[in-house]
């Protein structure tokens, strides 16, 4: 078993071999459980993938890249659980590709910001933050309010994040076009879209067209609202 | 197992004469040129981040200037443009001395490699202003942009690893062992990381594998070990050369170079999950990435040591050569932070500084006094070596950059170790009611001194960066430095 390490030095290919074992031996032990444990996400009652208007703010927020100054992961210490809310699940973040927990707060955690403000709120403070928050650091987004969500665009999304596994059912791939026009419009009939996307929030558009300012309004207003904490079965969980 | 071993494949220890033509210095050239480019462009975008965050007005207003897009830039920037270019410069010249081989592929490999790379950054940079991003920390490229540095990257490995067949020394030296683990690893890292189903053929935009815990999990394996093997195995590499040449002795130790070598890259994997103490990331998973994290403390002051005891007999050399002192000082850098590193791994010490900008001063306090430092004092040994020159153009203004450059490291990982740990108690400070005394927006406004001094932390060390610039332009230039006809023959020797 044991080699001399003047063995090694002189042979290109075994070293190159034994590096390859060396570093993949921790990666393999701390990735490869994590999809065959099946606690690592414990069902809750609740979750269910982004509506399409959502999910087109969702990609909104990874475009402008919000998670380098904010996180989406409450984590379970005192403070940040009175701060935030309920410590975050695993399967809060289930279907979310990728995933934006963040590493840095240079604005606070949003993982339980859906429903903290109304949607008048969001809409002046994407637009101009300092009008809102006086401390605030944040950039304006006030080009959101003058760009059209692409609908076929959104289509395409909500097919990719199907066919790499987030159970979107054919009715809700069906009516894409539908439920994003439903949900930027405070007027239309919110039944079918609750029906398909339970807590979806309805945001009031400008009545002409539906801009990515809405989309981002309509995905803040989801965070972290679609577990119901108030249900004893959650109490059950262990992590 | 000898001092021997590791002395016959150095250099210093055999002189073999042999023309500089033998060896395909033009794309080292390229390579130190471009590493000093982006070093300026990425320092000089993480000056205009400090302004942001100081005064937000300085984003502008325009969505391609905004923060989030930004940094994306200046990390990029930064790690993979100019400590890439810093890297494939210095692996490129070390392979073919220690191999006393040309470099395999000839000129047209190792210029689509060169090429290649500065094609990928520029893309990569453009995407992220124009609203492209994959929205995983170093990983921001999206899929076509990973598909084309995957090209790079193996015809990267193909030059290296087929040097390395083409030795003329029985032994592979130290150094190139560092450079093996960091070019397969990385492969790996980015294979792993960055699986995803673009949303249709004609879109930049694509959907991970991967979600939620898992996709977590294997960024911070992605993102760590960047920091692992792009920002240190490969930088140790650097140090391996550059360090015992600069000073004109050989390694330390030969057996603390292997256990070193074998101990860090076997580590380095587990740390990932120290990003995701106390989230829905499993414990167990916390815990051993705790571990190692801690137990890894070992091995990277294994190489420090390495590094600063080659230098035994030789302190004197620091007064003479300005260069050396970077080559140092950076190693001393990488002892501070690989003990901050895994002190800030231990899950109560890492409730207080994760989210906060302790976690910023720590990285740059690696970035900047180590990875610079380090690449620093190698660019000044090579220049004049590359070009043929005497000596450096001045002496004086190497002294200077290192002083100016030292003073903008200490404001900036003063300020935020201040910033930071201020941040941690002022998040979970409760009155004497029980309540949470502080509004977020309290402790923001609480880091606006701490963001103006980091700024002047940056200018300074971009000050310097830029006295190096000129320096080394006039190295190239000055007729002062021209080589003496008399020393022509020891200095295409050495």
């Amino acid at each position: 078993m044991f080699i001399k390490h003047e063995t090694i030095e002189k042979n290109a290919v075994l070293l190159m071999v034994l590096t390859t074992i060396t570093v993949a031996i921790g990666g393999i032990v701390e990735v490869v459980p994590l999809f065959t444990i099946e606690t690592t996400v414990e069902k809750v009652e609740g979750v269910r993938p982004y509506s399409p208007l959502e999910l087109a703010g969702r990609d909104i927020y990874v475009r402008e890249g919000c998670y380098t100054c904010h996180s989406q992961q409450i984590r379970a210490l005192k403070d940040e659980v009175e701060r935030y809310g309920h410590y975050s699940l695993a399967a809060e973040s289930m279907y979310d590709r990728p995933f934006q927990w963040g590493s840095k707060r240079n604005g606070p955690d949003l993982a339980r910001v859906g429903g903290k403000y109304s949607n008048d709120w969001h809409y002046a403070h994407l637009i101009n933050p300092q009008s809102m928050v006086p401390e605030s650091l944040m950039p304006r987004y006030a080009f959101l309010a003058n760009r059209e969500v692409n609908v076929a665009k959104v289509a395409r999304a909500v097919r990719a994040n199907k066919t790499v596994g987030t159970p979107y059912s054919e009715e809700q791939v069906a009516n894409v076009a539908a439920d994003l026009a439903a949900q930027a419009d405070p007027n239309a009939d919110p039944e079918a879209l609750a029906k398909r996307y339970p807590k979806a929030v309805q945001v009031p558009g400008d009545g002409r067209r539906v801009t990515e300012l809405d989309a981002l309004v309509a995905y803040l207003q989801v965070l972290g609202t679609m577990v119901d904490f108030t249900n004893p079965a959650n109490e059950k969980l262990q992590q | 197992m000898s001092d021997l071993a590791i002395g016959a494949a150095f250099p210093v220890a055999r002189p073999v004469a042999r023309a500089a033509e033998a060896y395909n210095m033009d794309v080292v050239k390229k390579f130190t040129i471009a590493a000093m480019f982006w070093a300026v462009v990425a320092l000089l975008l993480g000056v205009v981040l400090a302004l942001q965050l100081a005064w937000p007005v300085f984003n502008l207003g325009l969505e391609w200037t905004a923060f989030g897009r930004l940094r994306p830039v200046h990390t990029s920037a930064a790690i993979f443009a100019f400590g890439g270019s810093a890297l494939f410069a210095t692996s490129f010249y070390i392979v073919q001395r220690t191999c006393h081989a040309r470099l395999f592929g000839g000129e047209a490999l190792a210029n689509f490699i060169f090429w290649g790379y500065q094609f990928f950054i520029v893309m990569a940079a453009l995407s992220y202003v124009m609203g492209f991003s994959q929205g995983q920390e170093y990983a921001e490229p999206e899929w076509h942009l990973d598909i084309f540095l995957t090209i790079i990257w193996v015809s990267y490995g193909v030059a290296f690893i087929g040097t390395i067949f083409l030795r003329k020394e029985p032994h592979i030296y130290v150094a190139n062992w560092f450079f093996l683990a960091f070019i397969i690893t990385v492969a790996v890292l980015h294979l792993g990381n960055n699986v995803a189903l673009p949303a249709s053929f004609f879109e930049a935009k694509s959907y991970s594998v991967y979600s939620g815990v898992q996709n977590a999990m294997i960024q911070w394996w992605y993102g760590h070990n960047a920091v692992g093997f792009f920002l240190t195995a490969a930088f140790l590499g650097m140090m391996y050369y550059f360090i015992p040449k600069q000073a004109g002795r050989p390694v330390y130790s030969y057996r603390l170079s292997v256990v070193h070598f074998w101990s860090l890259i076997f580590m380095y994997i587990w740390a990932g999950p120290h990003h995701l103490h106390y989230t829905a990331l499993p414990d167990w998973a916390q815990t051993l990435g705790m571990v190692f994290s801690i137990i890894l403390w070992m091995p990277s002051w294994g190489g420090m040591i390495n590094g600063l005891m080659t230098l035994s007999g030789a302190w004197d050399k620091l007064r003479t050569d300005p260069g050396l002192r970077f080559s140092v000082t950076a190693v001393g850098f990488y002892g501070m932070s690989t003990f901050e590193g895994p002190m800030m791994s231990i899950k109560v010490v890492n409730g207080l500084a994760h989210y906060t900008d302790w976690v910023v001063g720590h990285v740059h306090s690696g970035a900047l006094g180590w990875v610079a430092f380090i690449s620093f004092g190698a660019i000044y040994y090579l220049v004049p070596v590359l070009w043929n020159r005497s000596r450096l153009y001045s002496a004086k203004l190497v002294a200077w950059h290192y002083w100016v450059a030292t003073l903008g490291i200490v404001l900036y990982i003063t300020s935020m170790w201040v910033a930071g740990i201020m941040q941690g108690l002022m998040w979970r400070a409760y009155d004497k009611f029980g309540f949470l005394q502080y509004s977020f927006a309290e402790s923001v406004n609480a880091m606006h001194p701490y963001y103006v001094i980091r700024m002047m932390g940056g200018v300074l060390f971009l000050a310097g960066a830029l006295m190096m610039v000129f320096n080394l332009i006039m190295t190239v230039r000055s007729a002062s430095t021209a080589v003496q006809p008399a020393r022509e023959t020891a200095a295409a020797g050495a």
